[in-house]
């Protein structure tokens, strides 16, 4: 089927200001909107830009707003968005070219909440033992790919840059509720801050926008909660 | 774009945060139990200077409308003090904004609580 592309496509080194250009591609249905971007790089269009790697899902490097709503363009199918799809970069970051943003300040969130685990413990001779319930506590929160859909979705972050965004408050879940893990305080000191967790305003785009399916608002919640209960 | 860890303000939105759960919880009951006295069991029709002036002859009638005075201002304050938190950036603005929306807010705690607390009723 012949779609349109509708692509925001941005040179620093030559454009103002970002602009549309139209394209169609001859893809099938069941193609991914990925299929239809590469059909313009491949035969139409060299100089478009946009990230992708695994092109499954799995790797999160090619996050983009399809019409309007953040997805990934390789799990996205033609039917779902046809016959026009307009693509544009994720909001909030700056934009590196067409629908590359430089995500260095979202890995740098990402950073601060300590996204790894921390045991000081003498180091045991078998596995770290945790029981089913335990695991279960903070399995949603393990799927995350760091896409930066949520993030980038959330109308508070496009207001405030310096907000922590839902992404690293997913990803300090899933340490801060490891029975193995012995930093949960700090990571809570971490977002008990104004530009923490107490920026969320439980707006849910951020769950609208998650790929994996990850509760991404109830995790935040989670996590003031678990905020109050430490300090109250 | 980094983050400062542990700022002062932190301890406050906690408490904020918390605020908004319970003066919400509250404020759902106490405005459902108005809207069942005031409009179920009695009804608009019902509803004059003297049906305020038997209700305030009590003092829970009074303590309710106090409650439901103070928590839905404040609530509502709240609320709009995060909204002026996240959308104005300019610190003057900022700054202005919030005082205004402080004062109006004092302001009209204090003339409604001074009506319900001072009620008297003319002949």
């Amino acid at each position: 089927m012949l779609v349109k592309l509708k692509i925001l496509r941005f040179d620093p080194d030559n454009d103002k200001a970002p602009h549309f250009q139209n394209y169609e591609a001859d893809v099938e249905p069941t193609d991914r909107v990925l299929d239809a971007l590469n059909a313009v790089r491949w035969y139409q269009d060299g100089s478009l830009a946009y990230r992708s790697s695994c092109a499954h899902g799995i790797c999160g490097s090619d996050a983009m707003r399809i019409n309007r709503t953040n997805r990934l363009a390789c799990k996205t199918l033609i039917r779902q968005v046809a016959p026009n799809i307009t693509l544009e970069p994720i909001r909030g970051f700056p934009v590196k070219r067409d629908l590359i943003v430089d995500l260095t300040g979202f890995f740098e969130q990402y950073r601060n909440v300590m996204p790894y685990l921390v045991n000081e413990d003498p180091m045991p001779t078998v596995e770290r033992f945790q029981s089913p319930e335990d695991r279960a506590k903070y399995d949603d929160t393990t799927k995350c790919i760091l896409c930066a859909s949520c993030t980038t979705s959330c109308p508070i972050f496009w207001a405030n840059t310096d907000y922590i965004g839902p992404a690293a408050i997913v990803s300090a879940h899933r340490f801060i509720f490891d029975s193995r893990d012995q930093a949960g305080g700090e990571r809570l000191d971490i977002l008990n801050s104004r530009e923490g967790a107490w920026r969320c305003r439980t707006i849910f785009n951020c769950t609208d926008a998650c790929p994996r399916d990850i509760k991404v608002t109830k995790a935040i919640q989670d996590v003031k909660r678990a905020i109050m209960s430490q300090k109250l | 774009m980094r983050l400062r860890t542990r700022p002062a303000s932190g301890g406050f939105e906690l408490y904020a945060w918390f605020f908004m759960r319970v003066s919400g919880i509250l404020l759902i009951l106490l405005a459902l139990g108005h809207f069942g006295y005031m409009h179920l069991l009695n009804g608009v029709e019902k509803i004059d200077y003297e049906f305020v002036a038997r209700q305030y002859r009590t003092p829970f009638w009074k303590t309710y409308d106090l409650l439901l005075l103070s928590l839905a201002l404040v609530h509502g304050a709240n609320g709009a003090r995060t909204l002026i938190d996240d959308y104005i950036h300019a610190r003057g603005w900022r700054a202005l904004f919030l005082a205004a929306l402080y004062t109006a807010s004092f302001f009209f705690l204090v003339v409604g609580a001074l009506v319900i607390v001072t009620f008297q009723r003319v002949r």
